[in-house]
């Protein structure tokens, strides 16, 4: 643990984003850091990069971070919260092009083999490159 | 992109093969665990729904998810590289053992 690729879930719904975190830990199990979160600070739909910034540390790993986002200000949000995270970190954190929940199983399915950074996004990318 | 087993005669090679008798066939959490178990072999190790392929990446969960193998389905194995036999043996094993629980936490 610490060792493998980390993976955080940013959905504008806490369900969808806590849904897709149960799928991976009872499918891929407990050896893979993984964070998550939704909603905006007032309970409704949205994303908060506050929250983002503290998902990020929670899953935080060496080896990296992915996050899988749903859409729109998901992604900005994502973008912006690893603005906000200490300089040497930003290089190991990525935002992948892949749907939320297939994407975070996946990426945990090859981050739970201590795949490298670049090799969990791509598994994350897979479903939407073919 | 892998191209299937080629370097036949050059490295260690080895096949398998059981019969999936999971119900539902390879669905997401047996093919995470098939995929799992492949990751721990340094050999390459590919799938197949046949004797002769088309042969699938066994390390990518994608395609081994993508192959929608049935249930009752025979699955093949081979593996190229030094624990090439470890890696066929024990996915047939897993395959045979109905993906029994390993205690990995999978």
């Amino acid at each position: 643990m610490g060792k493998n690729v980390g993976i955080v879930i940013v959905s504008h719904s806490a369900d969808v984003a806590k849904g897709a975190a149960d799928m991976v830990r009872q499918m891929v199990g407990a050896h893979v850091p993984l964070a998550w979160c939704g909603g905006n600070l007032a309970g409704g739909l949205g994303t908060s990069v506050e929250a983002i910034v503290k998902a990020l540390e929670l899953a935080w790993s060496d080896s990296g971070v992915v996050i899988m986002v749903d859409m729109g200000g998901a992604e900005t949000n994502s973008e912006m919260a690893i603005e906000m995270m200490p300089e040497r970190r930003r290089a190991k954190i990525v935002v992948c092009n892949g749907p939320i929940v297939e994407g975070a199983v996946m990426a945990a399915t090859e981050s739970s083999s201590g795949a490298a950074l670049e090799r969990v996004r791509r598994a994350a990318e897979e479903l939407y490159s073919r | 992109m892998t191209s299937g087993p080629l370097k036949a005669g050059l490295v260690p090679r080895s096949r398998s093969r059981a019969v999936l008798t999971h119900a539902g066939g390879l669905h997401a959490r047996p093919a995470i665990k098939l995929t799992q178990l492949a990751k721990r072999f340094q050999s390459e190790v590919w799938i197949a729904l046949a004797e002769h392929g088309p042969w699938i990446d066994a390390k990518s969960i994608a395609r081994v998810m993508a192959t929608k193998t049935p249930y009752m389905a025979t699955l093949h194995f081979v593996a190229e590289g030094n624990d090439a036999a470890e890696a066929t043996s024990a996915l047939a094993r897993l395959v045979e053992s109905d993906f029994a629980d390993d205690g990995n936490g999978g």
